[in-house]
């Protein structure tokens, strides 16, 4: 028999670093083709032609100036989570509990309002909504990051059971803080006398979240490239052995990076809670924690260019629930267009870290 | 007294789409593919079967459904309509080594988007004039028992009394331990999970590998979501109404430390904690049933971190869960 070397047409090698035009231009390629390709979709389900589709697209978040404000507001509240899990991504410390997190920080926050409503002074009640919203946060966070750095438990798998089980503890106290009676929801909390909500711009509701969380962002880049907690967990990331070697504790920085990054996702519900919605419901972080894994990754962790993916998932976002509405087509839509988008991208920076070379000589007989 | 003759059956009932899943997910985990799309992939399963469904019932009446097309156009939509997400998912996170927990969410948000969108649409698109999505005659089809079922006393009620996808479910799972522990394919699947690196350099096809169990594990997913709709549900579609057993059928795998045959029995009290809420006498506190509904997930925290505290190495996830393969990177 004549046995035959099979040469694979083309192999796949590693890149060397890309300069940072070419990268971007490979990004900017998917997101031409994402576009096109919801275009595509949008028009197929409607029938519409696809220049009114991406107008349609444009005025859901640019229309008025309120739409723009919510379009700010939106962003931050997406960044100010994806910031929170920034830090023990970085880590490769997969936190995928940040919904649950904020959600606590958020009861925590409700708490407050609710049951010190009358006996404390305004200021010092905010100063309780702060101080515990940062603490729920924190300690939702830390129980997952004990056990991983004490026995290596699943940190994956155990923050996104700890979403649930923040889930149903927030729906337990909507039901016991209900008002009206009986209708199983809380209704705006101290509606009529204001109390513990947080001090707003006169004229710009969401003004403030949109200033905390810019700050924040500053901050948080600032400690993860220039601080010394920072460059350790960076270390960690890249390898534990390297990290114990030259002597850094990583249990300590595992707890430490995730007590921060439950805190900031604590302060997410706080903004939630105390600053714009004045409520709470189960739905209320509305699956920021999820979305904030995928914005964060695909800035590549880094806090600023989080500004950017937020924006362009929120934007997409606003602008499906635009086409859904004048279409009279279901909501869910946007979620599908963020989907396309996302594989799109994804799929993309494999083109980025490596390369297909054909093989010489591909196809014959050697 | 606690009324086990009609709690048991519910439960099994509310547990079958949970087992499922878990099977799908314990088939795709053994491969080191942590394939966090699976909530996104039952609902794209069961909605695939729905519209299947729906263009086989519209404009005909239940006397002229041939009962072997009403089923089998369902199962193919929904098999065909989960293939295509788990092969979606391998040719990110394989071909192209994306980030599995990225690439997973990324599924999950695209899938429960594709449902309730369909869901939502499908009257209008289809230009029909149902009020809604109901498909009680293929429904009805899906939950033919045995004739004798209901009149064998509480043995019938018990073990009879199911749909046949429920047996198919129990089959699945069964198979899939045997598969996994007793046969070749499944030792090979095993070692692709634990260590890719020695599997490639034993002559395993690593990639074909992954893509099989991903594939076939996005496939028996889907057929939960569709068991959902068309047992449970009774063929009515309601947007979000699946809620949130995706993610339980993540936590069964862990609860079952990676054991399709545990999980027969395992998934049946996730599904009875499921609906415990309900048999629980709580008088007026409704808030009470809100902790209740807790219960599987704790139970699970609990699981998971007991076996890591243990550290017994049977029980221990498949040592490359979640990591990205590449043969130039060892």
């Amino acid at each position: 028999m004549n046995k035959k070397t099979k040469t694979p047409l083309f192999h796949v090698a590693k890149r060397a670093a890309l300069p940072w035009y070419k990268t971007w231009a490979i990004r900017g390629a998917a997101l031409l083709l994402a576009l096109v390709l919801c275009g595509a979709v949008t028009s197929l389900v409607t029938g519409e032609n696809p220049f009114a589709v991406y107008g349609a697209i444009w005025k859901g978040s640019f229309g008025t100036t309120r739409k723009i404000w919510v379009l700010l507001q939106n962003i931050a509240m997406l960044l100010c989570v994806s910031l929170a899990v920034t830090p023990a991504f970085r880590m490769r410390c997969w936190n995928l509990g940040a919904e649950g997190q904020a959600l606590i920080g958020a009861l925590a926050c409700a708490a407050c309002m609710i049951t010190l409503a009358g006996r404390l002074p305004n200021w010092a009640i905010i100063l309780c909504m702060v101080v515990s919203s940062l603490l729920a946060g924190a300690v939702w966070a830390g129980i997952p990051a004990f056990f991983k750095a004490r026995y290596n438990t699943n940190e994956t798998l155990f923050t996104l059971m700890m979403n649930y089980v923040a889930a149903q503890l927030v729906a337990y106290f909507c039901v016991v803080w209900e008002s009206p009676k009986g209708s199983g929801t809380i209704g705006i909390i101290n509606q009529k006398t204001e109390i513990g909500w947080i001090p707003q711009f006169p004229s710009q509701k969401y003004l403030l979240n949109i200033l905390v969380v810019a700050v924040l962002c500053v901050l948080i880049y600032i400690y993860l490239n220039y601080s010394k907690q920072g460059y350790e967990i960076a270390v960690v990331g890249e390898s534990e052995r390297t990290a114990r070697y030259v002597g850094i504790k990583v249990e300590r920085v595992i707890l430490r990076t995730m007590l921060l990054s439950g805190a900031i996702c604590g302060l997410a519900g706080l903004l939630l809670v105390g600053s714009t919605n004045h409520t709470l419901t189960a739905s209320i972080v509305d699956g920021r924690g999820f979305t904030a894994v995928m914005v964060s990754w695909l800035a590549k962790f880094n806090p600023i260019g989080m500004i950017f993916t937020s924006f362009l998932l929120v934007f997409l976002g606003r602008g499906a629930g635009e086409i859904a509405t004048k279409f009279g087509l279901n909501r869910s839509f946007g979620d599908i267009l963020t989907g396309i988008i996302l594989f799109c991208i994804i799929g993309s920076e494999f083109f980025i870290n490596y390369e297909i070379k054909l093989t010489r000589g591909a196809g014959k007989e050697g | 007294m606690f009324d086990f003759v009609s709690f048991i059956p519910r439960a099994v009932v509310q547990g079958i789409p949970l087992l499922l899943g878990s099977t799908g997910e314990t088939l795709t985990e053994k491969s080191g593919n942590l394939n966090l799309g699976i909530p996104g992939i039952m609902y794209v399963g069961g909605i695939s079967g729905v519209i299947g469904a729906f263009y086989y019932e519209a404009g005909r009446t239940a006397a002229e459904m041939n009962a072997v097309l009403t089923l089998l156009i369902p199962m193919v939509c929904c098999l065909l309509g989960s293939l295509l997400m788990g092969l979606l998912y391998c040719f990110l996170t394989v071909t192209l080594r994306a980030n599995q927990n990225v690439t997973g969410l990324a599924l999950t948000t695209f899938g429960v988007g594709f449902g309730n969108f369909f869901g939502g649409s499908l009257i209008k698109l289809s230009g029909s004039s149902l009020p809604s999505i109901i498909l009680t005659n293929t429904s009805n089809i899906f939950r033919r028992t045995l004739p004798f079922a209901s009149s064998a006393g509480a043995f019938g009620k018990l073990f009879l009394n199911y749909g046949f996808l429920t047996y198919v479910a129990v089959a699945i799972a069964l198979l899939a331990a045997r598969v996994l522990n007793r046969t070749r394919v499944g030792l090979h699947l095993r070692a692709v999970g634990e260590s890719p690196t020695t599997a490639d350099a034993a002559g395993i096809n690593v990639s074909r590998y992954k893509y099989m169990s991903t594939c076939i594990g996005a496939m028996i997913a889907g057929l939960g979501g569709l068991y959902y709709v068309m047992d449970y549900a009774c063929g009515v579609w309601t947007n979000d109404a699946f809620g949130d057993r995706g993610w339980l059928a993540i936590a069964l795998v862990i609860f079952t430390v990676w054991r399709p045959n545990v999980g027969v029995l395992a998934s049946f009290l996730f599904g009875g904690l499921y609906i415990l809420h309900m048999y629980i006498p709580s008088g007026m506190n409704l808030a009470v049933k809100e902790l209740y509904k807790m219960a599987p997930y704790v139970v699970t925290i609990i699981v998971l971190v007991l076996s890591s505290m243990r550290n017994k190495r049977e029980n221990q996830p498949p040592a490359s869960l979640g990591l990205p393969y590449f043969r130039e990177e060892r």
